[in-house]
């Protein structure tokens, strides 16, 4: 098999699949979180939360002043490389037009070299979250595979996207078909790692700020 | 004749030595060699003698063949072609039926171990190869008798190459490349449907200069033509660095010669010398004239996806996959969902109330 075939195989038969695994494991995840239902409330709350719910799903992205002071090179590097990974997805010429491609939708890309800038930014705070995972003794003792699993599949994309577009280390080609290949293994380890926290992050937030606004008692 | 040195021939066909030596400087140029190769190329030609050449079309369009006669001849390039003694090539040859057929076996024994072999098209192996024969023989019967006496082979277009379009899918006759099936001779590839005119006389021109076969990428192709991609040596790729890239072939992007990557141009996979030597004698070249490139010189161009959908998108539409996969996670999310209930239900049932009776055993 050469690039051009890899290339091939991961424009088609694999980005199936890998979409295949992705739409698959996610509704069945969220299917599963979703019956494992609540308890029936037999006595009815004087206010409900939902406003709350639906606020703190927001809210919650703004960093708490105090919980900010105590790690702030979590904080930051975590908003630089989330804000930055979807820059790159959304704003790369070559995925606008993927994205158009498979849903219809496009918009105007911005000069490349920024969305590289913001690719090169990105890759710097995701080596300093391994570093700093690595070299703090709690975080190091609370690591398990799946923290590491889920930093790879993210950073792999990134590294092989960035050093495709400046043709480093190896072909084009090739480098094409390994960044396609990296996306894939992304999704196909998605669903089943603590990359759900994509989606389930706005459940988890609506249903902890829909809990605190509530006046009443669940019985 | 057949002893002829080619600077001869040449001389004989009204090219003077200073022609020859401005064709041999441009041709170590083209192949990266250092200019103080010029003088080495020039005597290496020079001295040879013609050498014999058979070439071998199988299932093909003969568009390889008219691409390297219909260079802006009379030429040089078309000279050197005068200038090695092409012994078989049924589409240019005088003779015909078997009189063809014996001059490429009498040919063949006479240089037998040492005349280059050609050959352009693909070779169909599905039932025995009978889907393509000439004279009564197969493709593939013909091709493994003349290359067994052959000192090196050219493969000449994307078939020959790669298979090219014959093997684009489903492959009904089961078309493969020269290299599937010869295995123990040196073989080059010149791909490109069609390849252009100069590259295969250069790469020739290697052959004879230094009796060896040139340096090969991983593809087999000479890496003084097939190194850089189209896109790298793009003189449009200014626009794609820019972010300006034509939306239609008609729109102001167009017109003003931006990038067509979003026209679906193959350019940054696609390893082939056309940005640099140009065709028709350094008239144009496709991506010049305003249309993306198709990627030809890359193995299964014709099975990646529409040659107007740009590089990044699917080849296969992702739809059909993704609703069985939703279908099939949400039957399977519903079974576990009943599964969890059911385990709850079941631990329920099974609770044993403990009263302080119990508590004081």
């Amino acid at each position: 098999m050469n690039a051009m075939d890899l290339l091939l195989w991961s424009r088609g038969p694999g980005l199936g699949i890998a979409v295949g695994i992705f739409l698959f494991g996610m509704v069945l995840r969220l299917f599963e979180i979703y019956s494992l239902g609540r308890k029936r409330d037999l006595a009815p709350a004087r206010t409900g939360g939902e406003g709350s719910g639906w606020r703190t799903m927001f809210s919650r992205s703004v960093p708490d002043r105090a919980q900010f002071k105590r790690s702030p090179v979590v904080f930051t590097t975590g908003y630089i490389f989330h804000l930055g990974f979807f820059i790159v997805l959304l704003f790369l010429l070559p995925h606008i037009e993927l994205i158009e491609a498979v849903i219809g939708l496009s918009w105007a890309p911005p000069p490349p070299p920024i969305v590289d800038l913001v690719a090169v930014i990105t890759l710097i705070a995701l080596i300093v979250t391994l570093i700093y995972r690595i070299m703090d003794p709690v975080r190091r003792m609370l690591s398990t595979f799946g923290d590491y699993l889920a930093w790879g599949v993210t950073f792999l994309p990134l590294l092989t996207g960035y050093m495709a577009y400046h043709h480093l280390l190896l072909d084009y080609t090739l480098m094409l078909a390994l960044h396609i290949l990296s996306v894939e293994l992304l999704l196909v380890v998605f669903p089943f790692t603590k990359l759900t926290h994509m989606v389930t992050l706005f459940i988890s937030r609506w249903y902890n700020g829909e809990w605190f606004a509530r006046k009443g008692v669940a019985s | 004749m057949r002893d002829e040195t080619l600077l001869d021939t040449l001389k004989r066909r009204g090219i003077s030595r200073r022609g020859f030596l401005k064709f041999c400087a441009t041709t170590a140029s083209m192949l990266a060699l250092p200019p103080s190769m010029a003088a080495a190329v020039a005597e290496a030609m020079g001295k040879v003698r013609r050498p014999v050449v058979i070439w071998l079309s199988f299932q093909e369009c003969t568009g390889c063949t008219e691409s390297l006669t219909r260079a802006h001849s009379p030429s040089v390039e078309s000279l050197i072609f005068d200038a090695i003694s092409l012994d078989y090539h049924h589409t240019l040859q005088a003779a015909s039926g078997h009189a063809a057929e014996e001059a490429r076996e009498h040919s063949m024994k006479a240089d037998w171990g040492n005349y280059l072999l050609i050959v352009d098209g693909s070779i169909p192996i599905r039932d025995d190869g009978v889907y393509s024969t000439i004279a009564g023989i197969s493709n593939l019967q013909m091709l493994k008798d003349a290359a067994a006496g052959a000192a090196a082979i050219v493969s000449v277009g994307t078939c020959a190459a790669y298979g090219g379009l014959p093997h684009a899918n489903p492959n009904p006759t089961g078309a493969v490349a020269v290299t599937e099936i010869i295995k123990d001779k040196p073989i080059i590839n010149v791909p490109g449907c069609p390849p252009i005119p100069a590259v295969i006389t250069g790469v020739l021109a290697h052959y004879l200069t230094f009796g060896a076969i040139p340096d090969l990428d991983d593809l087999g192709r000479p890496k003084a033509f097939f190194g850089e991609s189209i896109h790298d040596r793009c003189y449009r790729r200014p626009f794609y660095d820019q972010g300006k890239f034509a939306k239609t072939f008609d729109d102001e992007g167009a017109r003003n010669g931006w990038c067509l990557f979003e026209l679906g141009c193959k350019g940054p996979t696609t390893h082939n010398a056309c940005a640099t030597t140009k065709w028709n004698g350094g008239t144009s070249w496709p991506v010049q004239s305003g249309h993306g490139c198709l990627g030809c010189s890359e193995p299964d161009f014709w099975d990646g996806g529409s040659f107007y959908k740009a590089l990044s998108t699917p080849i296969s539409p992702v739809t059909g996959a993704a609703a069985a996969a939703v279908a099939i996670g949400a039957a399977a999310g519903v079974a576990i969902g009943l599964a969890n209930r059911q385990t709850k239900a079941a631990a329920k049932a099974a609770h044993q109330k403990a009263t302080i009776a119990d508590l004081e055993k």
